[in-house]
């Protein structure tokens, strides 16, 4: 993956930098040492690596602002960083860039039940969010599969997703407010704990645009009442396509479950030796779960079974306990686990129209043939957020290479049938010289004019998102 | 100019060279007095593809908001954020357009269960201010590929660009809905109850309260079974001695409060006051209890007040912002329709107007 030339200017004034920035910052808080910024030189797409010149993990606002000031001042590079568990290389830094970790910024700033809503700074970690407001049975809905190490920062900036996503929505559509500390220091508020903008939806924006527009320190999010409780189904296809069919129905029956999750034949296959869950040998297999009393959930249960019986299943396992929900759930969360046993892997979140779904799967398999490289699928199937998991070996010379043509052509194919190329990991660096595809030279040029808008020198994070070719005039110009 | 196709209206915008008040239906006429040519998208019509086990429908922005509808309850689906009609509020004629809709980000009681029309919007397609045909988002329910334009697109009232093509996830109507209806409470007191029942595991769709006659309101919807679970259970709790009320009775009900049918035809001036719910009961206080209207368990508050009450003034201790819907002549001229930004907000939001608007002709002045 190419990434710009680093600046040896800035290289060579390193102790300059590093003099000013723990003239603001406490002096652990700045990381000089090269042993220890290898800590920050990959986030959990490892295939990519480049320790940064400095990382600096500042404890407020005002010190990230103080920071910010001085990277303007100096023109250098300033890559965000929340937990580093981005799949998309969204925190990988370059050589004459700082690396500005939230990850002290872990407060809980203010909780308001009456209000249903949670102000928090961003270091703090997805899950420990809801962890903080269980006491009254209350959560945040937002769970990507990381969710126990993702900080909400970089949920923010990925607009990530997750399982429950089908009920309670994305990142986005639980985020109220923000606090952002601009690229030239300022500090600005936009949103609150109130509902919709008064003026243009800039939360909207600044929500997903990778911190390439700001660094939100600060974030009012959404909290929802547990629901009274939770039980999923199991059920086992012979093929694909009835499995697909079977979706569509639930789906259009207006019974909405928190989550519709697929896993096709090579994963169940995988996770069963793995983690031995008991799953049928089937093609296809959906866990489907629904929320509310034991009243409600049965009562949605038996029109949920009632669909799937006309699509002939091979198995129907209704959970009658917590430990049966618990078993049906472990080999769909093991999933990713029982993958990497087999190999190294690489996965995917291309997104497609849940009509698609059969024919996707079908020219995966026929693709996967072409290259020589197995793949598996477990996806989110009620949103059509796919997740193919395609399988390489990492020290046989060229696998990786081949593994990257293979998951830019599944990409390109999601796009195709009128879907796109990631639904909730962020484009990143991985995805970034795929951005041509999905959009056109004038849609990328209007998404560069509004970072130009925000970070007018392309400081903040600037060698993601858009395809190097494309920011390339933008970037230098800026220099 | 009303363009029959996008490339007509991108090649309109090209070629304009004044102002230009861009136009749906004309039902949403709220603004400030925009002087320009009128482009109507009304020409852009049709819904361009609906997939009813996928829960989308993309459209073209000038189609009828009732053609919609019409299309979705074939299929037992619905548009989930309830857009309010602005027709009977602000005596307007004409037809409201799903384009309109996005434009003005419109939506109904449902917001604080299923987010407001932005959430459901899943692409957009749109000529800026240069006239060039942009793209963003597309149809599927979840999209991070670079920047989410949509959701800044909703709710721009066409300053940023003219909406050509919209993607929406739509939603299938719940088979029952149920409403509990409390009397003679005061503002304090419903809000108090709004909170605790959505603070609840209930999962309500609406809450809503009318200072005239004192009346509070929750919705529930879903299966049949699960309906009459919760009302029983929302009656032994925060809504003890509250009146069931069912099936079209309760549409009614809220189809009042979606369109703010009350303040229809009465004198005075209306705002819609978006805040933090517990901030809501001190609001009447503050402006001399005028007649006030709550959705979203007190996040929004609709105000009749006298035309020449700042109301917006009430609103600087708080957050929140107060939108000015229906004024006077006078009012129009003289008070900004939106909430004035931050300065460092309106510093972005002015860079970004130029950049897609760099002439400044898509509905100058309008907002901000």
């Amino acid at each position: 993956m190419e990434m710009p030339v680093p600046d040896q200017s800035i290289i060579a004034r390193k102790a300059r930098i590093v003099a000013r920035l723990r003239s603001v910052l406490p002096f652990a808080a700045v990381i000089e040492d090269e042993a220890e910024t290898r800590a920050y030189e990959c986030d959990a797409l490892t295939a990519y690596r480049c320790p940064p010149l400095v990382a600096v993990l500042p404890s407020t606002t005002q010190e990230v602002s103080e920071v910010l000031k001085i990277c303007h001042e100096e023109g250098v590079p300033v890559v965000p960083r929340g937990a580093g568990t981005s799949l998309a290389g969204g925190a990988l830094p370059t050589a004459d860039s700082v690396i500005l970790g939230v990850a002290r910024m872990n407060d809980v700033l203010e909780t308001d039940y009456d209000n249903r809503f949670i102000r928090v700074q961003t270091g703090r970690t997805n899950l420990s969010v809801s962890g903080a407001v269980e006491e009254e049975d209350f959560f945040y809905a937002p769970d990507p599969s990381s969710q126990l190490a993702c900080a909400i920062a970089g949920n923010i900036a990925m607009n990530s997703g997750g399982a429950h996503c089908l009920k309670y929505g994305v990142t986005t559509n639980n985020l109220m407010g923000v606090t952002m500390v601009m690229m030239d220091g300022e500090i600005v508020e936009v949103g609150g704990a109130h509902l919709d903008s008064g003026g243009l939806d800039l939360l909207g924006l600044i929500c997903g645009s990778e911190g390439q527009l700001g660094v939100v320190t600060e974030a009012t999010l959404r909290i929802l009442r547990k629901p009274e409780g939770a039980r999923p189904v199991l059920m086992g296809f012979d093929n694909n396509e009835v499995a697909g069919q079977c979706v569509s129905d639930i789906i259009k029956s207006g019974i909405l479950p928190v989550a519709i999750e697929f896993m096709d034949r090579p994963c169940i296959r995988a996770t069963e030796a793995f983690a031995g869950a008991g799953y049928p040998d089937c093609e296809a297999l959906l866990i489907v779960e629904v929320e509310g009393s034991e009243k409600e959930i049965a009562a949605q249960l038996e029109r949920i079974i009632a669909i799937a019986k006309t699509h002939n299943p091979v198995e129907l396992r209704e959970s009658a306990s917590a430990e049966e929900s618990a078993k049906i759930w472990l080999g769909r969360k093991s999933a990713f686990g029982a993958m990497g046993q087999i190999n190294d892997y690489m996965c995917l979140d291309g997104t497609i129209p849940v009509s698609q779904l059969p024919f996707v799967l079908r020219r995966i398999g026929e693709m996967s043939k072409d290259y020589g490289l197995d793949v598996g699928n477990v996806f989110h199937a009620g949103d059509g957020n796919m997740h193919p998991l395609i399988l390489f070996d990492a020290n046989k010379p060229g696998d990786l290479e081949l593994c990257e043509a293979f998951g830019a052509d599944i990409l390109k194919l999601c796009v195709e049938v009128g879907g796109c190329l990631t639904g909730e990991h962020g484009v990143g660096i991985e995805k970034r010289d795929l951005m041509s595809d999905q959009y056109a030279p004038d849609d990328l040029d209007i998404q560069m004019a509004i970072k130009d808008v925000f970070d007018p020198k392309w400081l903040l994070n600037p060698a993601k998102v858009f395809p190097l070719a494309a920011s390339d005039t933008r970037r230098i110009a800026a220099e | 100019m009303k363009p029959e196709n996008e490339a007509a209206l991108a090649e309109m915008v090209q070629a304009a060279d004044g102002p230009l008040r861009i136009e749906g239906g004309g039902t949403r006429d709220i603004g400030g007095l925009v002087e320009g040519d009128i482009l109507s998208t009304a020409g852009l019509s049709g819904v361009t593809l609906y997939e009813p086990g996928a829960l989308t429908l993309v459209a073209q922005a000038g189609t009828p908001l009732a053609e919609i509808e019409a299309v979705l309850a074939a299929e037992q689906q619905r548009l989930a954020f309830e857009p309010m009609d602005h027709r009977t509020l602000l005596g307007t004629s004409g037809t409201p357009t799903i384009g309109g809709v996005v434009a003005a980000n419109v939506s109904g009681p449902r917001r604080i269960q299923v987010g407001a029309c932005r959430d459901s919007l899943l692409g957009v397609r749109f000529v800026d201010g240069a006239g060039r045909i942009l793209k963003n988002g597309g149809r599927v329910m979840k999209n991070v590929t670079g920047y989410d334009l949509v959701k800044l697109m909703a709710g721009s009232w066409g300053t940023l660009g003219v909406l050509s093509e919209v993607s929406l996830k739509v939603q299938a109507i719940p088979e029952a809905q149920a409403t509990l209806l409390g009397q003679g409470l005061n503002i304090e007191t419903a809000v108090q109850a709004m909170s605790a029942a959505l603070g609840s595991p209930y999962d309500l769709t609406g809450a809503a309260f009318k200072s005239a006659g004192g009346e509070a309101m929750v919705r529930v919807e879903g299966l049949t079974e699960s309906v009459a679970y919760r009302v029983q259970r929302m009656q032994s709790e925060m809504c003890k001695g509250w009146r069931v009320v069912e099936g079209s009775d309760s549409a009614a009900l809220w189809q009042d409060v979606r369109d703010v049918v009350p303040f229809a035809g009465r004198e005075g001036a209306v705002w819609r006051l978006s805040v933090k719910p517990s901030d809501a009961p001190a609001l009447p206080e503050d402006l001399g209890h005028p007649d006030a209207i709550c959705d979203w368990g007190g996040g929004l508050v609709w105000v009749l007040a006298d035309h020449a009450k700042d109301v917006r003034q009430v609103m600087t201790k708080r957050g929140g912002h107060a939108t000015l819907v229906r004024a006077n002549t006078s009012a129009r001229s003289t008070v900004p329709v939106f909430h004035p930004d931050p300065a460092p907000i309106a510093a972005i939001t002015k860079g970004l107007r130029a950049k897609f608007d760099p002439r400044g002709i898509l509905n100058p002045g309008l907002m901000g």
